[in-house]
């Protein structure tokens, strides 16, 4: 898989794991490319989309910053950037359910919105920020939905528990959090098989009232 | 998911250039539909085409006409105060449809595209016509208990699963299209079709036409609307039947009417004739139980979906009542 550089330059592309011929080949006809090319495929492809040099490309280089961290990374086209945050940045916090956007488990925050990681290729996101449950938290200082989810029980086995947090922020900041049936609703789309959904809502109503800054 | 290329234009042409020279590729956008399909192995393009940053995510209004992006967000126009202001039903509409999380990514043009929910469609080991034509129909004799009650065939009774288009038929949206062979305009009830003999066909767009925005004309249905999905649980689900009603009054008396209906057939299901039956009428139980029989004429259930019969005719009567206020 593609190769994790917090804040340094990436790596080469052929010091990868498992290096097989193949791969070997494909990668060298990548080197190739880039030396009469500027920038990575997604470069240019805007330039002027120009199949002869896309082709050749199996790794798109791209820029992340998350949790206020920036990355430099290498993946390829078909990684989620679930699968990039769990298996390459080892944030394994953000919770792999369904993988068909149908449980909320993988919600994160993309430059302030929620949305479903599992459905978002990480290619995609290139320049963005990206909040994940490990990013809420400030030191030791948890955030004030994790305290009230602590102290409401807001959970059981604790499996959809990242994705329900960060969807909750998220509920009270686009406003969605004024009534039980507000949030109810607004909170969908993230299921809980345990059933805690009471503790929860009453975990979002306690952060939404006591008015602190989410 | 299979192995593809990923390339990221930055203008609309070079987009349709590169969709129209290859028929193996796809344009991506929100992906939430795309992405799914393709863990599946439902659909396998070759190459996706990133129109997510093209510049048509504008929300526009002038001349008594939306014009909304086809690249804006599900979620922003949802929320929109104009929108909310003068075309509640689509706001309603798009806030009945999937979770928070897959309206901050789906896109306008994209959610009108989705691809049907039939379970014969999604299982890459059961026949379909849709998904491999010829195959064959598994529904049909199958558990066609989502299935269409209107305008199927029997190579495909799958049925459209957006909200929002049922929202936008009635509202008389229009699509506009940029393609190869250059810019049209589509109205809203064209842009589905029916399944006939190509049920792998969705909708009438050319290869490589890519929608770049929907006209939305503001109409006099600012109050007087109601969007009711009914489906299995609270939110979050599929519709088993919805339906969109916007009538003008005057003195209880319907000067216009618009409805139509969801998860009944493979494209939006605009109600004309019960719509004509309505004006002219006073707003009361009766007026909407008359037009709903007369929207459910020609309806026919499979084995397992014979409960629509009640329940479409039931829901565009509460809709109505939901519109109106009478109880």
């Amino acid at each position: 898989m593609a190769d994790s550089t917090p804040d340094s330059k990436p790596e080469n592309p052929e010091c990868g794991h498992n290096a097989t011929r193949r791969q070997f080949l494909k990668q060298s006809s990548v080197l190739t490319a880039l030396a009469f090319t500027p920038g990575p495929v997604v470069q240019a492809a805007a330039a002027e989309w120009d199949e002869k040099i896309a082709a050749p490309f199996e790794k798109v280089g791209l820029k992340l910053a998350v949790n206020g961290k920036n990355y430099k990374l290498s993946v390829e086209p078909r990684v989620t950037l679930l699968d990039l945050l769990r298996e390459q940045l080892h944030l394994t916090g953000t919770k792999k359910g369904c993988d068909y956007g149908q449980c909320g488990a993988c919600t994160v925050h993309v430059d302030g919105k929620r949305v479903n990681s599992c459905l978002a290729l990480a290619v995609m996101q290139d320049g963005r920020e990206i909040t994940t449950i490990e990013g809420l938290a400030k030191g030791d200082d948890l955030h004030p939905m994790q305290e009230a989810f602590i102290k409401h029980d807001g959970f059981q086995c604790g499996y959809c528990t990242p994705g329900q947090i960060m969807s909750a922020v998220a509920c009270i900041r686009e406003g969605k959090a004024d009534s039980e049936g507000e949030i109810r609703e607004f909170m969908s789309g993230n299921i809980c098989r345990c059933g805690a959904y009471p503790n929860i809502v009453a975990a979002i109503q306690e952060v939404k009232t006591g008015g602190q800054k989410v | 998911m299979n192995q593809f290329q990923y390339v990221r234009p930055s203008k609309p042409k070079a987009a349709i250039d590169a969709r129209a020279k290859d028929q193996n590729s796809q344009f991506i956008a929100g992906g939430t539909n795309l992405l799914d399909l393709m863990k599946r192995g439902v659909m396998n393009p070759e190459r996706l085409i990133d129109i997510s940053r093209l510049p048509l995510d504008k929300l526009e209004r002038e001349n008594n006409t939306f014009r909304i992006g086809s690249m804006a967000l599900n979620a922003t126009v949802a929320d929109d105060k104009q929108v909310l202001e003068k075309l509640p039903l689509l706001a309603q509409a798009l806030n009945a449809g999937a979770s928070a999380q897959l309206r901050n990514m789906a896109t306008i043009g994209g959610n009108m595209l989705q691809r049907t929910r039939c379970p014969y469609f999604y299982d890459t080991a059961l026949p379909c016509n849709k998904r491999e034509p010829g195959s064959g129909c598994g529904a049909l004799e199958g558990y066609n208990r989502m299935h269409a009650i209107f305008g199927f065939s029997d190579k495909c009774i799958a049925v459209h699963p957006s909200d929002m288009s049922v929202a936008l038929v009635a509202l008389d949206a229009t699509v506009l299209v940029s393609g190869p062979k250059g810019d049209r305009r589509i109205p809203f009830g064209e842009l589905h079709r029916l399944p006939g003999d190509m049920p792998q066909k969705d909708t009438t767009l050319e290869p490589g036409e890519l929608i770049t925005a929907v006209e939305v004309p503001e109409g006099p249905f600012t109050k007087n609307v109601h969007y009711l999905k009914v489906r299995e649980r609270a939110s979050y689900a599929f519709a088993l039947v919805s339906v969109a009603a916007a009538l003008q009054l005057e003195n209880n008396i319907i000067k216009d009417a618009r409805l139509a209906m969801g998860g009944v057939a493979h494209k939006p299901w605009r109600l004309t004739e019960a719509e004509k039956s309505l004006v002219g009428k006073p707003a009361t139980e009766a007026t909407f139980q008359a037009a709903a029989a007369i929207a459910m004429q020609g309806a026919k259930a499979f084995k397992h979906n014979a409960y629509k019969l009640k329940l479409g005719p039931n829901a565009i009567v509460q809709a109505l009542k939901n519109a109106t206020n009478v109880a």
